[in-house]
């Protein structure tokens, strides 16, 4: 066990070296030059050189890239190009709106899923099952930005139920955590009910049946804890993706997290923020995943670990 | 006597006399308050010398102080720091007076030393200022810019409420550059002990002081009660929100939470709103220093052609373009914006034409017309704007391919003379004073056609760069008129040449909530966008 | 966002080894299954037709803004009148344009996922059969993009480079290759391990005999699946891509730019949001159905567990 955590552990850290540098690449190639951004409109040419000296970018990409790694390993990330801010207090900064984002999306995320996977399961066969397992598709299928703006419609807009986007209390989390978990759901509900079915039929569950325990006692006790070990597993991934793709909601919503950081940086090529986001969510991708193989085979005796 | 008179003819003091238009104070304006302003986007930096987007400008403005100010509302210059100012009969020295007793907001006094700090860094190559470049014409400045020197030579401290700045050439810009904010003056202690964060940290002699900034979601600013000019400002604070979209500032504008959507009125919501009396009432229409345009890219064939670069211009129908934007724009016919000290009253322009446009095309050889690209930004609404342009130009044969791509992008092809048409939306010139040399050096002169220069049409007229340093040269207000006429005259000639087709000017619409107060002109400030928090107050 | 990818089962994903019990499955499953997916083919089959049969039914050219398809303030109709479903942001008619849009979509989907299947096959394979430190490196190598949080890179690599149709379509393969090497390496090895490969290479076949007609046809029922399904995935991911407006070059309509477009208006014209996001989800829905269907079909292991 030791020594696959160690061998997973130098993985990690050599795969996110690769990402920093496939990232750091795909930036330098950019035919856009970001010291134009940075200088300006009115700035004359020889600003334009001396702003590019003083960023180093007119060294080769070795130079530029090794100079970055070595500041990294000390925990700079740089200054933003445009906002002149240390681009690690720009992340701390926007980091616990985009954890307590993903905290509440997984929260309803966990709740529906198992909700709707545990009840398909015991109404196997029947329209209840059918129509539960249909919504899991439609959720799965649905574009973020579209079901984002009609929750934002519907229940800001319209009704007036919750704050029309932006962050603070508890009412403005709702929105962007149910819609998130609502799209993520279907996965999870998939899963129980799978899951659950299998726990159902086996010999235990039988005998408690058989000894007349009330259903719905058999269900939460004993069913139940066993049917969503797999779902813990799958929480670890789950953190990963959220890292990547939360942009959209970000957007929509005004939560101010590090989605529409990255978002925005994307847009003026701010390239020290571009790597320094990209990084911290591969980090959490890398890492959750690995949080993922080593409970998985935890829950599920049947797996091993390779 | 003669040599008194001359002298005196020379001598512009700029303590104007009640008789001149300096700001006569709102009588109904009362102290107290504060207000809430909405943006999207966070704010990127204070720092006077490095913050240069549309945002951070009028609150910089705030938050600093430069020599020269402008009246509230106008496009007219008048004292700041300065309190009078002479120019020496070669009209290369200003010798500026400074007031006294101006209070930094970490409570020292502001002395001529810090003037030449301020302006020092601002030009210093380590700073990475966007600005540097308005100071090219004070002696000294290309040494500080290749770093054999790292102190404007042209600027000399001659005691502690004097300051002399000499120039390498007369430049009757130089006032307003000395109102820009890249002249702010700032104290050095304030730099230095920020460490290199003084833009989230900034201390300046403003109206204003920095209380709280979380990043992410608002800045608060708070009244400096030691602010110089006397009565100002009237609110205790502003509270600036960040990460709002437009459509949800203006809902918590129509429910009393917020009192001024910074980023404007949302197309959206545009009509609703105007057809409401009451709303209506509180939104307020001005002009802006700013032109949309397609660059013609002069290098690349067939705009190579003077008769072709006029039937586009002939061939675009403005009119629907505004109406695409709602209405909130006029049609444009030369490059500078209506409210611009120089524009041309009655210059007609090109008409839009589609006969006459194809006739041209026609007379250049190229009846069928011809294949091109047009770039643009690809955030609303400008992609839906070129794809106006480009339904326009397939009317009179020519065939448009969009690239619609980042910011950076566009820019960078632009500079790299790559595009042959380039629709400015988005990037499209403000000026940065009111003054209508700030619309030709970087984007229609030699300088600006080099490579990575916005000049985007790459346009070199050699003739017109000698009559526009001319003009430039006329630094005697007395000469004002003569000055705006040459001016007149280039972009005239301009567009003869038609290295651009202006499409419109902007207006800017600002709606504030019911208890703000103010002259109307306060909110539409063309040099502090959108408000003067300076000079606005509420009512309860 | 891209959720269409993770009906696998934790066990696939960790690409660990995992013993499922066969299950009975009544016929009534099978026949409720056959309905979703019959209902899925129907869908496809009618955006596959609108989109073939676009230059007959569209009514107006989907590029082609009307002078009268705005009111005078600049405000889109809605529908009804002239124009079938209203117009859009420019005076285009929206019918016309999600007709045509339909085949943006579909082509993108197709040619993308295709794509990813080609790379992410011929990674997998190579990794699962030789085996060695070719396959280790290429696995290390997908474990590395993998690591990569999906959406920004997307829209990095969009913003980047030039987009048309065919660089859109790129980029989407370039994120959904992964999933697929995965999957299609775990499958390898579990083939390469049975008797007949064994035999096969003692007889002396080569290994691109092996490779190709041996191993590739048991492959087919998941390449089949991951086919299908990855459509869905690759539909979802054009559609933000558009909506971030780093996807398919105006004018050509896309569903996901069509929002993007006029998404300002949702609240005043939402069937300008709504109707391009209920086509994207249709789409995406039905593909994600015929794709379960089939993998329940194919692959006797996962039947009966629904």
């Amino acid at each position: 066990m030791a020594a696959y955590l160690a061998r997973r552990l130098i993985l990690s850290a050599l795969i996110l070296l690769g990402v920093s540098l496939i990232t750091f690449f795909l930036l330098f190639v950019l035919p856009a030059d970001p010291v134009r951004q940075i200088a300006g409109r009115s700035a004359t040419p020889q600003t334009v050189e001396n702003i590019r000296t003083q960023l180093g970018l007119d060294q080769p990409f070795l130079v530029q890239y090794t100079r970055y790694l070595g500041g990294l390993l000390q925990g700079d990330m740089g200054r933003s190009y445009l906002q002149k801010t240390e681009v690690s207090s720009l992340i701390a900064a926007r980091m616990p709106a985009t954890l307590l984002l993903m905290a509440g999306a997984i929260t309803c995320e966990l709740i529906l899923g198992i909700g709707m996977g545990v009840a398909a399961a015991l109404m196997r066969g029947r329209l209840g099952d059918q129509a539960l397992m249909m919504t899991s598709f439609v959720t799965v299928s649905a574009p973020q930005f579209v079901v984002s703006l009609l929750m934002l419609y519907v229940f800001a807009v319209q009704l007036n139920w919750f704050p029309i986007g932006g962050y603070g209390t508890f009412a403005h989390l709702v929105l962007p955590a149910v819609t998130l978990g609502l799209l993520g759901s279907g996965w999870y509900a998939r899963m129980v009910r799978s899951s659950m079915i299998d726990v159902l039929r086996a010999d235990y569950i039988r005998t408690a049946r058989a000894k007349g325990l009330p259903r719905l006692r058999i269900v939460l006790r004993h069913a139940m804890p066993n049917a969503v070990l797999p779902v813990i597993a799958m929480i670890g991934i789950d953190i990963g993706m959220f890292m990547g793709g939360i942009v959209v909601v970000e957007s929509v919503f005004g939560w101010p997290g590090i989605g529409q950081l990255a978002w925005q940086a994307i847009q003026r090529i701010d390239i020290p923020i571009i790597m320094g986001v990209t990084l911290v969510s591969a980090c959490a991708i890398v890492l959750g995943n690995l949080l993922a193989d080593l409970i998985a085979p935890l829950v599920d005796p049947r797996i091993k670990l390779r | 006597m003669k040599r008194l008179l001359a002298s005196t003819a020379l001598m512009m003091t700029l303590a104007l006399p009640a008789t001149a238009q300096d700001y006569t104070p709102d009588p109904n304006a009362k102290s107290g308050g504060t207000i809430t302003v909405t943006y999207k986007d966070d704010v990127a930096t204070l720092d006077p010398a490095i913050g240069y987007d549309w945002q951070n400008w009028s609150m910089i403005k705030s938050l600093f102080d430069s020599l020269m100010d402008y009246v509230p509302g106008t496009t007219t210059l008048r004292p700041g720091l300065a309190e009078s100012y002479t120019l020496s009969e070669d009209g290369l020295t200003y010798t500026f007076a400074l007031r006294a007793g101006v209070k930094f907001h970490n409570g020292r006094e502001m002395t001529a030393e810090d003037v030449k700090y301020s302006l020092d860094r601002v030009t210093t190559p380590a700073t990475q200022s966007p600005g540097a470049g308005f100071f090219a014409s004070i002696a000294g400045y290309d040494q500080m810019t290749d770093g054999t020197a790292t102190s404007l030579d042209g600027v000399k401290v001659i005691d502690p409420l004097t300051v002399a700045i000499t120039l390498s050439r007369p430049d009757a810009t130089f006032l307003h550059v000395m109102a820009l904010n890249f002249s702010s003056v700032v104290p050095s202690e304030g730099v230095d002990a920020a460490a290199g964060n003084f833009g989230q940290m900034p201390v300046g002699t403003g109206a204003f002081k920095l209380a709280e900034w979380t990043t992410g979601q608002r800045v608060v600013f708070e009244k400096n009660a030691d602010y110089w000019r006397p009565g100002v400002p009237y609110l205790d604070g502003v509270t600036f929100e960040v990460g709002q979209e437009p459509i949800v500032a203006l809902l918590r504008l129509q429910s009393g939470e917020v009192d001024v959507p910074g980023d404007g009125i949302p197309p959206a919501k545009f009509q609703e709103v105007m057809a409401d009396p009451a709303q209506a009432a509180r939104v307020v229409i001005g002009g802006q220093l700013h032109t949309g345009y397609i660059t013609l890219n002069v290098t690349l064939p067939p705009f190579d052609k003077v008769e072709v670069r006029r039937a586009v211009n002939m061939a675009i129908n403005k009119d629907r373009i505004v109406q695409l934007i709602n209405g909130r724009a006029v049609p444009a016919t030369q490059p500078l914006p209506p409210s611009m000290p120089g524009y041309t009253a009655d210059y007609p322009g090109y008409p839009f034409d589609v006969e006459g446009a194809k006739k041209l095309l026609a007379d250049a050889g190229l009846p069928d017309g011809f294949e091109t690209e047009l770039y643009v930004m690809n955030t609303d609404p400008n992609p839906r704007i070129a794809q106006a342009i480009q339904q326009d130009l397939a009317a009179i044969g020519v065939k448009v391919t969009l690239q619609s791509l980042a910011q950076a992008n566009v820019i960078e092809a632009g500079g790299a003379g790559t595009a042959p048409m380039i629709w400015s939306g988005g990037m499209a010139w403000i000026a940065d004073f009111p003054d209508p040399s700030n619309f030709y050096g970087p984007i229609l002169g030699c300088a600006g056609a080099v490579e990575g220069g916005w000049n985007w049409s790459k346009y070199c007229n050699a003739d017109l760069d000698a009559e526009a340093t001319k003009a430039d040269s006329m630094a005697d207000p007395a000469m004002m008129a003569d000055r705006m006429a040459m001016w007149s005259d280039v972009y005239t000639k301009v567009m003869e040449d038609a290295p651009w087709v202006p499409v419109f000017n902007e207006l800017r619409y600002s709606m504030k909530s019911e208890r703000m107060g103010g002259a109307d002109a306060l909110f539409v400030d063309p040099v502090s966008i959108p408000v003067n928090y300076d000079y606005v107050f509420v009512t309860k | 966002m891209s959720r269409g990818k993770e009906w696998v089962q934790p066990t696939e994903r960790a690409g660990m080894t995992s013993i499922t019990a066969p299950d009975s499955a009544g016929p009534l499953t099978r026949l409720l299954r056959r309905k979703l997916a019959l209902f899925g083919l129907i869908l496809i089959a009618l955006v596959v037709a609108g989109a073939v049969l676009a230059p007959w039914i569209a009514p107006f050219a989907p590029e082609e803004q009307h002078f009268d398809g705005l009111t005078l303030q600049g405000a889109p109709l809605p529908p009804g009148g002239a124009y079938l479903l209203g117009t859009d942001l420019l005076g285009r008619d929206l019918f016309s344009r999600l007709l045509y849009g339909a085949r943006t979509s579909l082509l993108i989907g197709v040619v993308a996922n295709g794509l990813a299947l080609l790379i992410g096959t011929l990674v997998g394979i190579t990794a699962g059969y030789l085996r060695g430190w070719i396959g280790g490196a290429l696995m290390r190598f997908t474990d590395l993009m993998m690591a990569f949080p999906a959406l920004l890179l997307a829209i990095c690599l969009a913003a980047i480079l030039s987009p048309s149709l065919w660089i859109v379509a790129m980029v989407i393969a370039l994120v959904n290759w992964v999933q697929v090497a995965r999957v299609i390496y775990t499958e390898t090895i579990s083939l390469s391990e049975r008797d007949f490969i064994a035999a096969e290479r003692t007889l002396g076949a080569g290994t691109g005999r092996i490779l190709f007609r041996h191993i590739l046809p048991h492959l087919m029922p998941t390449i089949i699946v991951w086919g299908t399904l990855g459509i869905s995935t690759s539909v979802l991911l054009e559609a933000t891509l558009s909506f971030l407006g780093v996807g398919v070059q105006p004018p050509t309509p896309s569903w996901g730019n069509i929002v993007f477009e006029n998404q300002t208006y949702f609240q005043s014209a939402p069937w300008l949001v709504f109707l391009p996001g209920a086509a994207i989800l249709a789409l995406a829905l039905a593909f994600n159905l015929v794709g379960d269907a089939l993998r329940d079909e194919l692959d006797p292991t996962q039947r009966g567990r629904d």
